[in-house]
């Protein structure tokens, strides 16, 4: 039997088998069901339940329904203060991250120049290196070599370090578009007579307006939602709505006016969130106008007034916290030495090592990042698919939102609701040590889907409609097109939840037991203690967990492609 | 017996556009049908719905005897060729022809593929990537793919147009030697009319989802069943029987004189014309004249007009005669 007359008989027999009328597709529709419900459920047990089980504790009290917190939290002058200062630091973040990240943008993806792999990874690193790190690292830098300022409990140190952590986030948005902007549209307006400043000015920056507003409403979620810097660097002078959660949580125990800070917190967010879906929706319209393999050319000495900037962001804002962390940890009462770094063997005041804390920060971060990729794989092969019905599409749209939220709640209101809604049946998983991955894999999430998406959205469908038209059935389509070409996206987004693990602060400091703590937890705990001995433990262990995270980061980016490098 | 595809009354949908209105057309086996038509003349919907790859709205689609509604694109095999290849980037060329042959062992895949890239003249390349092959050589790589699951029929989406002319005309014989020699029976849409004559037994025209007319290449060209096939085949002007009448020839009530591109010739014995213009192309000289009821025509001369007047009579062979109410 050649294989033409087998397929034949396979094509009759599978027909007579499906009665008339049965729509096509209800087999695939009913499989991407339940990708999508697999990662829902997760969300809803490690994610809404705890969330909203802690917020609605705050609206309860011996009374029954009670909007006491409210009134409580909005009469008190502290409460105003603190909603103004999350808006001031969020916004001042975001404009300083926008305007010093555009024209790094432009040095780092539109112009060619030796070393430019190296420098684009070293943007990167900031953003997942631990907040604790770069709030530990700030304070060290405005208290030692650059204490003359008098700067640093101050605002202006906050912002700087926001602008540390959130600047990669516009150069890879914005660079990742403006890479692939067909330069002849440019030409064309040089050529109508339009100096390079106007040519800028008309088409290239509204051309870019939707990836720079996109990368700024993630930049102002970041910045409004900032946690470990403001902790470490804020004092008692500033304070964000996270912290503010925190310590009317955690030290007060006041949960009816942590519960409406929440949904202040919440409201901010879900409009940035908003603001945020519309634009890249409209961004990832617009890229599809792209022209690929656009040959960047060289920098030249014109480009100074984007080089000028970058310069100093990358020698001031990166390199100098980095360098004064290090020298820092390396300094000894009795001059250099690796003193501290000897200390990471010893349990100090927490009673744990850091060398142990460590190995536990390992094994956590890569159950949560296997968690956050396997959930957020399923996650992104639901979103990537293109429906037909405007049913399909209102819930695809939905879907992407709800996968983004935990973006958006404070990892402290994470933690804490873990505590409160997960220690009783049916669900006690308080002593459990599988807590802390899932809260760090819910944390995670929304990044590993950011970045498999575009790779995914980026596959032309007719390819998917050649291989069914050879045969292929869906999972075969799935197993042979789109898993080899999301494995381009896979390195990435397993280096992002691993850091972003690895780093995480808010969640975990709420769910580490004190004799098993993370690097972080136990990074802040040395830092609030006195006593040199514990201060240079805390800076050694600093360098240490940015070694880490930044290689780990610097693996992934090798292995990442193109499509995976913009949100 | 019904044999081959079988379409009736078919409709495609998209939203409240209307892309494919009932549409009726057969293929028979070994045989091959162009669909012709302009940008958004709905050929490439029609195509898809008969793949599977969009629902129709109305109608039916049939293999022989059995509707194909329900059966999904993987399991109707019909091949498909895309306009640009659609190879894929992550599989050599070895692993593209063979894509299809997933259910065979491995010994028999390897000689399929042997065999398809042998028929497109590219054998040897197996092993090569495919973001290294030129653009012809892209296409027929793609050939030999949807070929080579030995597909039932063949649908082709414009697969020669983002090709450039001289290699599209090498293509368009290699194509039609291959589709013969397999025996595939193929739907093939095109924008151009010289490829489809070239290649289709029948050709079916289709304007805004309609479709005008299904015949024979020669029949479509000798006689266009409307005003607006001739005109996209590009038939014009299009004269009334008092004009035709003032140039020598006769028609009949309600009918037109579609002018054809060789449809005016130069006569000495013929009518006088004034020349409007006059320009070169590929070596002949196309000269503007202005016809006596004032419609402008071109007359194809080996040499430009010497004087302000050209004597011209028309070839009724290159004529046609269409009905004037569409």
């Amino acid at each position: 039997m050649d294989g033409r007359s087998s397929r034949l008989s396979h094509v009759t027999l599978v027909q007579r088998r499906s009665p008339a009328g049965v729509p096509r597709g209800v087999p695939l529709a009913a499989g991407w069901v339940v990708a999508a419900v697999i990662p829902i459920a997760f969300l809803g047990v490690f994610f809404a339940w705890p969330v909203i089980t802690l917020i609605g504790r705050g609206f309860v009290d011996e009374n029954g329904f009670t909007l006491a917190g409210f009134a409580e939290a909005f009469g008190a002058a502290r409460t105003l203060r603190i909603i103004g200062q999350t808006l001031a630091l969020a916004v001042t973040g975001t404009l300083a991250s926008v305007a010093l990240g555009v024209p790094g943008a432009y040095v780092l993806y539109r112009c060619r120049f030796p070393g430019r792999t190296w420098l684009r990874a070293l943007v990167s690193v900031p953003f997942v290196l631990p907040t604790v790190v770069v709030g530990v690292a700030f304070k060290t830098l405005f208290n030692g070599p650059l204490a003359f300022l008098g700067i640093g409990e101050s605002f202006g140190a906050i912002v700087l370090a926001l602008v540390f952590f959130n600047y990669s986030v516009i150069v890879r948005t914005v660079g990742a578009m403006w890479a692939r902007l067909d330069p002849r549209v440019v030409e064309a307006a040089r050529a109508l007579g339009a100096t390079p400043a106007r040519a800028l000015w008309t088409v290239t920056l509204p051309a870019l307006a939707p990836a720079i507003a996109s990368g700024a409403a993630l930049v102002f979620l970041f910045c409004a939602s900032a946690f470990g810097i403001v902790m470490i660097m804020g004092g008692v002078t500033w304070g964000t709505l996270e912290t503010e959660i925190y310590y009317q949580t955690a030290q007060l125990l006041n949960l009816p006016v942590a519960a409406a800070l929440s949904i202040v917190q919440l409201t901010v967010v879900s409009a940035s969130l908003g603001l945020a879906n519309a634009t890249r929706t409209r961004r990832e319209r617009a890229l599809r106008l792209r022209t690929d393999g656009v040959a960047a050319p060289a920098l030249r000495w014109s480009d100074w007034p984007a080089v000028v900037p970058t310069l100093a962001v990358v020698v001031g804002v990166i390199g100098l916290p980095l360098a004064a962390l290090v020298t820092r940890s390396l300094a000894t009462p009795e001059g250099w030495g690796l003193h501290n770094y000897q200390l990471l063997g010893i349990a100090g005041s927490a009673g744990v090592s850091v060398w142990a804390a460590a190995a536990t920060s390992l094994a956590t971060a890569t159950q949560a990042a296997l968690l956050a990729v396997t959930l957020g794989l399923m996650v992104s092969f639901v979103l990537s698919r293109r429906p037909r019905t405007a049913l399909g599409q209102r819930a695809q749209q939905v879907l992407d939102s709800l996968f983004m939220l935990p973006l958006g709640v404070s990892a402290v209101t994470v933690g804490f609701g873990f505590l409160v809604a997960l220690n009783r049946p049916p669900l006690d998983l308080r002593s459990s040590t599988i807590l802390i991955p899932i809260a760090q894999a819910v944390v995670a999430l929304p990044l590993v889907v950011r970045t498999l998406l575009p790779v995914l959205r980026a596959l032309d469908p007719r390819q998917l409609e050649a291989a069914a038209t050879l045969g292929a059935g869906p999972w075969r389509v799935a197993a042979t097109i789109e898993g080899p070409y999301a494995l381009r996206g896979l390195g990435l987004a397993l280096g992002f939840a691993f850091a972003t693990s690895l780093g995480e602060f808010g969640a975990t400091s709420f769910l580490a037991r004190p004799d098993t703590p993370t690097l972080p937890v136990l990074i802040f705990h040395l830092i609030g203690r006195p006593g040199a001995d514990n201060q240079g433990m805390a800076l050694a262990a600093c360098v240490m967990l940015a070694l880490v995270t930044g290689t780990v980061m610097a693996a992934a980016e090798t292995l990442g492609h193109g499509e995976a490098r913009g949100w | 017996m019904v044999t081959g595809l079988q379409v009736r009354g078919a409709s495609v949908h998209y939203g409240g556009t209307v892309a494919v209105d009932r549409v009726s057309l057969t293929v028979a086996p070994g045989e091959m049908v162009a669909l012709l038509g302009a940008s958004g003349s709905g050929k490439s919907s029609l195509l898809r719905a008969v793949a599977g790859l969009e629902p129709l709205a109305s109608g039916t689609i049939a293999w022989e005897a059995d509707d194909l509604a329900g059966v999904p694109v993987h399991r109707r095999g019909f091949g498909m060729m895309f306009q640009d290849g659609q190879l894929f980037p992550h599989l050599n060329v070895a692993g593209n022809v063979g894509y299809g042959l997933f259910d065979w062992d491995k010994a028999e895949r390897a000689a399929r593929v042997a065999e398809l890239l042998d028929i497109v003249g590219l054998s040897g390349l197996g092993p090569r990537q495919v973001t290294e092959l030129s653009g012809g050589q892209a296409q027929r790589v793609a050939l030999a793919r949807s070929l080579a699951p030995k597909p039932r029929m063949l649908l082709l989406d414009e697969p020669l147009s983002a090709l450039d002319r001289g290699l599209r005309e090498r293509l368009v014989v290699m194509l039609g030697e291959v589709l013969r020699r397999t025996n595939t029976p193929a739907l093939y849409v095109t924008h151009d009319q010289d490829e489809a004559f070239a290649l289709a037994d029948r050709v079916a025209v289709l304007d805004q989802g309609h479709l005008l007319q299904l015949d024979a290449p020669e029949t479509v060209w000798r006689s266009p069943a409307s005003r607006a096939v001739a005109e996209f085949l590009g038939y014009g002007p299009f004269l009334t029987g008092d004009v035709a009448g003032t140039l020598g020839v006769s028609v009949e009530p309600g009918d037109l004189v579609a002018i054809g591109p060789l449809g005016l010739i130069p006569a000495s014995e013929g009518v006088e014309l004034s020349v409007v213009s006059h320009h070169v192309d590929r070596g002949q000289v196309e000269i503007t004249v202005r016809l006596p009821g004032g419609q402008e025509a071109i007359v194809r001369a080996p040499r430009p007009p010497e004087q302000a007047l050209i004597a011209v009579r028309v070839a009724v062979e290159g004529c046609a005669m269409v009905p004037a109410g569409a």
